[in-house]
This record gives C-alpha cells, sequence and structure tokens, in this order.
C-alpha cells in the first residue's frame, strides 16, 4: 500500500495521485489528510488526479468523503486532472460528486480556492 | 461425396467439351445481363470458373474448392459493384445447367451424372446470393460508422467556450462518442465553458434527455460549465410534459443566446465597435 504524499503550499494542501489506488490507499489518503488539515489549518485541498486511469465506484465515493472531511475543517476540495475516460465512467456509475468543486488543472484549481473565479 | 464415380464422370464430359460449353454458357450469361458486359469479359471469367469446376467435381486436389469459393465470392463482390443485382449473378452460375444441359440431352446415360451436377450448380449459385449479401451488410456497417463520425465535430466558439452542434438522433451510441469528443477537447483546449445545441435533433424524449444529463455531468466533472441550446418550442412542451427536469442546467433557445450566456459567466461583455 502506497501512502500518498501531501504537500503544503500556502494555505493549500496539494495532493497529487501517480498510481492507481488501492481501496486502502485511498483510505488511508483519507486519514493522513485529516490529520494534516487539523495541524496546518489549511483552507484548500486539491487532489490531482491527473495520473488515475482508472476509478470505480469506492473510489468515486472516497474523493467525495474527502470532501466532507475537508469541510469539517473549514477547508474547500477541488479535484483537478480527471481523465475523459475517468468521467465517462464516473457519470455511468451515477456518481455525480456532488460537494467537491473540480476543475482541468491544478492551477485553475488554485483560482476557484483563491476566490479568484 | 460421390461415391458413385458420377461427378469424375461429369468433369471429364466437361473437360471434354470445354469449348463448346464455355462458349454457350457465356452467350447465356451475356443475354441474361441484356449486354451490359462484353462477351470477351464474360468467357474469360467464366472460362477460369468452368476450370475451377472441373476441378473440384474431378477432386484432383483439396484446393479446388477452396479456389472456387473464393472466386465466386469475388466475381459477387464485383458483379454487385457492377450494379448487378444478387439474382442476375446467381442466374449467371445456374445457367451453366442450362447450357450443359443442351449438350447432355440426347445423352440418356448422363442422366444421373447431370442430376449430381446440377445440385452442386445449385450450392454454387447461392453462394453468390450469400456473397452478396455478406458484402451489403459489410457496406452498411462501413456507412453508419462513417455517418457516427461525421456527425459530432466539436467547435471552438470563443476562446475558452467549445460548442457540439449536434444532428441527428442521440442514441446511446452517439452520446458515447460525443462525450468523449467533447470531453477531449475540454482537456486539450483548456476550455471551462461548453455549449450542446440540440438545434439538430428531432426528438426530445427522455431518454435523450438522459443522455444529454450525463453529458452535461461529465462535462463538469472536468470542471467545466455546460450549456445547452437550441430548444425548439415543440420540445420545450415535449420534456415539460415528460416531467423532464434540467435542474440548475442553464437551457437556451438559440446558440446566440447560449454564447451570450457564456461569454457573460466569462467576464466577457460585447460592446459597439
Amino acid at each position: 500500500m502506497e501512502q500518498v504524499p501531501i504537500v503544503k503550499i500556502g494555505r493549500t494542501l496539494f495532493v497529487s495521485i501517480q498510481v492507481d489506488l488501492q481501496d486502502e490507499s485511498v483510505l488511508r489518503l483519507q486519514e493522513d489528510l485529516a490529520d494534516r488539515l487539523a495541524a496546518t489549518g489549511a483552507s484548500g485541498v486539491i487532489i490531482d488526479i491527473t495520473a488515475v486511469e482508472i476509478v470505480d465506484s469506492f473510489i468515486g465515493r472516497m474523493l467525495t468523503m474527502i470532501g466532507s472531511i475537508s469541510r469539517l475543517f473549514d477547508a474547500r476540495t477541488v479535484i483537478v486532472g480527471m481523465r475523459p475516460a475517468v468521467a465517462i465512467t464516473l457519470t455511468e456509475l451515477g456518481l455525480s460528486m456532488k460537494g467537491v468543486r473540480t476543475a482541468l488543472n491544478a492551477e485553475k484549481g488554485l483560482e476557484i480556492l483563491n476566490g479568484r473565479s | 461425396m460421390d461415391t458413385d464415380g458420377t461427378q469424375v464422370r461429369m468433369a471429364d464430359y466437361l473437360r471434354d467439351h470445354h469449348d463448346k460449353v464455355v462458349g454457350r454458357w457465356s452467350e447465356l450469361v451475356v443475354a441474361g445481363l441484356r449486354g451490359r458486359t462484353s462477351l470477351e469479359e464474360v468467357r474469360h471469367e467464366l472460362g477460369y470458373l468452368y476450370s475451377l469446376i472441373v476441378r473440384m467435381l474431378s477432386a484432383a486436389d483439396d484446393h479446388a474448392a477452396g479456389e472456387l469459393r473464393a472466386a465466386l465470392d469475388e466475381m459477387s463482390r464485383s458483379r454487385a459493384r457492377d450494379g448487378f443485382t444478387p439474382a442476375e449473378t446467381a442466374l449467371g452460375v445456374f445457367s451453366l445447367k442450362q447450357a450443359v444441359y443442351e449438350f447432355v440431352a440426347d445423352a440418356a446415360e448422363m442422366v444421373p451424372e447431370f442430376l449430381s451436377f446440377s445440385r452442386s450448380i445449385d450450392d454454387l449459385g447461392l453462394r453468390t446470393f450469400e456473397a452478396y449479401s455478406a458484402a451489403r451488410e459489410q457496406i452498411i456497417s462501413d456507412q453508419s460508422a462513417a455517418m457516427l463520425e461525421l456527425s459530432t465535430p466539436v467547435v471552438r466558439l470563443w476562446e475558452d467556450i467549445v460548442a457540439v452542434p449536434l444532428v441527428g438522433t442521440l442514441d446511446s451510441a452517439r452520446t458515447q462518442l460525443v462525450m468523449e469528443r467533447l470531453l477531449d477537447a475540454l482537456v486539450t483546449t483548456g476550455a471551462d465553458q461548453a455549449v450542446i445545441d440540440i438545434t439538430g435533433v428531432p426528438t426530445v424524449d427522455t431518454e435523450v434527455a438522459q443522455h444529454l444529463l450525463k453529458t452535461v455531468s461529465a462535462v463538469r466533472l472536468l470542471g467545466a460549465e455546460c450549456t445547452i441550446s437550441g430548444i425548439r418550442p415543440q420540445v420545450a412542451q415535449t420534456i415539460v410534459s415528460l416531467g423532464i427536469e434540467f435542474g440548475d442546467i442553464a437551457t437556451k433557445a438559440t446558440l446566440a443566446d447560449a454564447l451570450a450566456l457564456a461569454l457573460q459567466r466569462a467576464g466577457l461583455k460585447v460592446v459597439p465597435a
């Protein structure tokens, strides 16, 4: 099980997922993120899934849950870089990922968090 | 199966009377095709088939049957391309029986041979019919694929605004293609707004609406906003009476209105020069 690194830049936590996630990795990520949010008081989370080719309903729900956890810490989450194939799969699965914003890339995600968009 | 040697005897007879039979066969075929081919062309083609038929009947080698099938398929395809009907092609094959019969009519001892020969030729003629059908099926499926490709372009309306003008029915196959094309375009152009124009979609029922909603969902997952335009008055009434909800998706009557909305969302304004 890989541990996904979380990088803090300013008031934002960046999470870049480089491998196809196993279920335990996502749960681990949830825990790590909760810890970091509590410790840093970050106001935004960007999860970059540009490198992710496969997302199933479990991972889709986990990502939405990460959004909910962040909200409890008064932080906003933006999921960026979703591949077209992944977007189509999530739509087919009926997961609209309500409660998380999405953006094309990390730069646009940052604009959303900084209120410029 | 040629247990009593009838086919071999027929093959010998055909070999001995090659020129006369092929000649007569060619005449019959040309007459059947009503002058749309030349006698020379037909003689050449039929001569080749004839020798394959003789080889097959005499069971001289294992390849003859396969070669004959391939030659018939090719003839079927080229006749179809030239606009002949499958019946004309099949009748061409069947007329070999007529040609042979004219020569063996007086020879009573050839009756069993002729009967089994006749059955073989029937099979061959039917084969041309099947080959014709298969070729048409292929053309139809190729054309469907081409039509599918043609009908979903993604155009750039403005900087960071793309549009998909849909023409024709929106079924699940098209929706899949539209989604892929649109999402790829969003990634390539970095656009954050998409307009789906359904002026050219003849009917919008619950199924079509679902496909549209799915597409909008997918677009939003890529961080772009979507507007649907081209809602015709009758379509609007149908949608309402079917109870279809577009929720918070903006819908407009024309592409122009959708462009205006998209520009507004982008913080742009059109002013007189």
